[in-house]
């Protein structure tokens, strides 16, 4: 992070939260005898482009409600106004779960964040964010495989340290490493004797073996999860499509089950907001709030598991600044992130805020971002999931010399 | 290629007039009786009544077609590019119109040509609709004209509303349906592209938008930037509609379209990592015709690859349907049927979700949940489906050579004809494509 002295007045920026970073003394973790095993990440992943200039407006910059207009939230303390974080930046109304966690010390917020990614094609731009590159082609496989590979061994851990709350595997999760899937739609009454016979069938082909295994492994997984019936329950009302509560139920209730995946993988979408955005009410607005109930839902659900758990929550790009002709927002560049967990050193907003005065923005239109969306990765899954930095930097995300990690987001 | 199936079902624009009115009704009944509603709750209730049978209809009438078809690759073709040209029904405004896309834009032009196939697809109301076109303003336009003048000097203290472009179905005319992410335009073309097809609406509205047949392509002049513009370097003097429909004839002839629809047949028909020398080929037959679509289909064919044993493909969920009732020779009978398979099995019909349609690799499909889901669906067509049908006679229809003699043992061994077709369904050979 740039510190005071680069600071010049003809560019607005606020640090904020960030001066402690550069001052607490933390101890190396090498100094604990870590074995692994403890510490559960949750990634959700928001496909479509979440308007971070909606989910974290920054009220306090001058040019913001001339732009956003009608999709901007006021300032905190009016009827449906920001909830403050500080002086510049809140959360949106909606977002009262995430506000509370602030308070609480439990969620840390990005701005002006982005992936290396720098066109406009959600697809592109997916990929990138998942995959660990600086381009959407050149690997087959998601960083968080890349990373659960060099996860430290932990005690007493099955095979499949990682989930994808779907039916099928997101980039982010696909690799050599084993991961299961697991969808919050149950399946109930497959007969036994078929699977054994399935088994046998697919015994000379490697591929259906290994999946008609780990889904068997899975389907052991829910059985001995804590709260089965009540999953099952409430994944029949809302199974498809993916409504945030139902797979962070499932997620929780899997990570809680015992031998069950340190880490999740979430996926939600609806969040490409081109037309009726509205602000603090209206389409965004609703989706923002299931969002947070959805993190509600899994904090309640991970319970004596969530001290040590930082949730990151990730979209593949911001939104236009300006609001575009349908009352609406268009693709976009720097955006916002989350990060929100009893393990997360929250209460803080880290940006390097360029302002969004005309001459600040990229290309015209966007917010520029000032943040390498690699630099909380590495971060987590250095301090939390206690990946080693050579892997990180070499394996995990080749290519990222100019994204250091950023450091203090994880409690010691 | 019309339906296989004789299905009464109604056109797009009948759909859309019903959207309005149903909404319209709803309004005045709020009105009248003043409830808390919400506009979004009474256009969410519209939008069920009006256009629920009207998806249920289409689902249904597309798993019929492909289940009886005497023509099952055009019928795939139809399927192939209505994932192309995807557009998804969870956007409350397609939900009953996206089966008419399909239907009534690429079913016409399937066997034709592909400025043709493009035209009508972007000029469809559901795609417009989808890609929210329909109320994209040019800065300059009379509307925006007009609205500047009357405003002026009233200061209401309310944000003004502000006239615009919106780029989203420009761009993803671009990225997704004619020159692919990597066909060298840039942000500036998008925008200009943008203000091209400003205009390119639906009729029937009120005020501003009144004019045109209601739920039919409109062409509002009075949105409309005018002037010439340039795009990718040329600059188009044409006016009004037929300005965008320059551009779409010139990006239908570009060879960076040619190759990214001939890398996506050869995806989809022959393997996940199109062989480049099937990309070229069929590309080349593209450009060669100028995008008259059956020599490109004959390349894609008598391209060696595609006869290739090994190039195999993990079916996507529609896929193994759709095989499974042909294999069987039953046609379903219910939307409710259709329905359910396709959400236990995490392909809902018309819903993928993005412009970008579903995913066409295995990698998107094969996760181990999904298998599961899949062992479940194939045991319950095996329990309904039992009688009537001697496995070992399906598995000769239905894989020919392709049946491996582990496959053959496991179906005599069965407990019974039911699970003999799960077995068979769940097979790998039956798995692949």
């Amino acid at each position: 992070m740039p510190r005071s002295s680069q600071m010049n007045s003809s560019r607005r920026r606020f640090l904020i939260g960030a001066g402690a970073l550069a001052t607490t003394a933390t101890i190396p973790n090498a100094l604990f005898a870590y074995t692994g095993g403890s510490s559960r990440l949750v990634v959700v992943i928001l496909r479509g482009a979440l308007d971070g200039l909606a989910a974290v407006p920054p009220y306090g910059d001058p040019d913001y409600a001339s732009l956003h207009r009608e999709l901007a939230i006021a300032a905190p303390g009016g009827p449906d106004g920001a909830l403050a974080l500080n002086n510049t930046f809140g959360l949106h109304p909606a977002l009262s779960f995430l506000h509370e966690r602030f308070a609480a010390g439990e969620l840390v917020v990005f701005d002006a964040v982005a992936s290396p990614y720098r066109d406009r094609s959600h697809f592109d731009g997916q990929n990138v964010l998942e995959n660990g590159l600086t381009k959407p082609i050149g690997t087959a496989d998601g960083w968080l495989n890349r990373a659960l590979a060099a996860l430290p061994r932990g005690s007493g851990r099955s095979s499949d340290r990682a989930v994808a709350i779907s039916q099928n595997v997101p980039l982010i999760l696909r690799g050599e490493a084993p991961v299961i899937s697991k969808s919050p739609q149950a399946t109930p009454d497959v007969d036994e004797d078929l699977l054994a016979r399935l088994a046998d069938l697919y015994s000379k082909d490697d591929w259906f073996s290994a999946r008609l295994s780990e889904a068997q492994q899975t389907e052991k997984m829910v059985d001995g999860a804590a709260d089965s019936n009540a999953m099952s329950k409430e994944a029949a009302k809302a199974a498809y499509p993916n409504r945030v509560g139902a797979v962070a139920r499932m997620a929780s209730e899997l990570m809680r089950s015992d031998g069950g995946p340190e880490i999740a993988v979430i996926e939600a979408s609806g969040w490409d907001t081109h037309a009726n955005q509205g602000g603090a009410k209206g389409t965004l607005a609703t989706r923002l709030a299931g969002l947070d109930q959805g993190l509600k839902s899994l904090a309640d659900g991970l319970g004596p598991l969530w001290p040590q758990t930082a949730v990151l929550v990730v979209t593949e790009f911001g939104r236009t600044a300006a609001v575009n002709g349908t009352r609406g927002t268009d693709h976009g560049t720097g955006g916002c992130a989350f990060l929100v967990g009893g393990a997360v050193r929250g209460g803080q907003v880290i940006a390097d805020w360029p302002g969004l005065h005309r001459t600040a923005l990229l290309d015209n239109r966007d917010l520029k971002p000032t943040l390498d969306l690699r630099s909380v990765f590495k971060a987590v899954l250095d301090e939390h999931m206690h990946v080693d930095a050579n892997t990180l930097a070499k394996r995990v995300f080749p290519d990222s010399s100019g994204a250091r990690p950023l450091q203090g987001l994880i409690r010691a | 290629m019309p339906l296989a199936v004789n299905s009464p079902l109604a056109p797009s624009d009948q759909i859309f007039a019903g959207l309005i009115a149903a909404r319209d009704e709803r309004q005045k009944l709020k009105q009248a009786s003043a409830t808390e509603s919400t506009d979004a709750k009474v256009l969410f209730n519209a939008v069920r009544e009006a256009y629920q049978p009207h998806y249920r209809a289409q689902v249904l009438a597309r798993a019929q077609s492909a289940a009886l078809t005497s023509r099952p690759f055009a019928e795939r073709l139809v399927h192939f590019w209505s994932n192309h040209f995807a557009v998804s029904a969870d956007k409350g405004v397609v939900y009953g119109l996206a089966g008419t896309l399909e239907n009534e834009a690429i079913r016409p032009h399937v066997a034709g040509r592909f400025v043709d196939l493009l035209t009508a697809v972007e000029q469809h109301p559901a795609m417009i609709a989808f890609l929210d076109n329909q109320y994209s303003v040019g800065k300059d336009s009379m509307a925006a004209a007009r609205f500047a003048s009357r405003s002026r000097g009233a200061d209401t203290g309310q944000p003004k509303r502000q006239f615009g472009i919106n780029e989203n179905l420009a761009r993803e005319i671009l990225e997704l349906h004619t020159l692919g992410v990597n066909g060298g335009y840039s942000q500036a073309d998008v925008t200009s592209f943008a203000q091209i097809i400003t205009g390119w609406s639906i009729g029937g509205g009120k005020g501003r938008l009144a004019g045109g047949v209601p739920g039919r392509f409109y062409f509002r002049d009075n949105l409309h930037e005018p002037g010439p513009k340039v795009f990718l370097g040329k600059t188009y003097t044409e006016q009004g509609q037929r300005q965008g429909e320059a551009v779409l004839a010139d990006l239908a002839r570009r060879p960076e379209t040619a190759n990214f629809i001939a890398t996506k047949l050869v995806r989809h028909f022959i393997a996940d990592d199109p062989p480049p020398a099937a990309v070229d080929r069929v590309a080349r037959a593209f450009l060669k015709s100028g995008g008259d679509l059956p020599p490109v289909y004959a390349a894609l064919i008598e391209s060696p690859e595609s006869w290739d044993a090994n190039a195999r493909k993990f079916k996507t969920p529609e896929d193994f349907v759709f095989s499974t009732l042909r294999a069987l020779n039953v046609s379903p009978a219910q939307p409710e049927e259709v329905i359910r398979t396709f959400d236990l099995l995490g392909q809902r019909q018309y819903t993928p979700g993005s412009p970008a349609g579903w995913p066409d690799t295995s990698k998107s499909w094969d996760g181990s949940d999904a298998l599961m889901h899949r062992v479940l669906w194939a045991s319950r067509v095996g329990a309904k489906y039992e009688s009537g049908v001697e496995p070992s006679d399906l598995a000769a229809a239905s894989l020919g050579a392709y049946a491996r003699p582990e496959t053959l043992t496991a179906l005599r061994r069965a407990a019974s004809s039911g699970q003999a077709v799960a077995l068979l369904l769940m097979s790998p050979e039956f798995q692949r494509r």
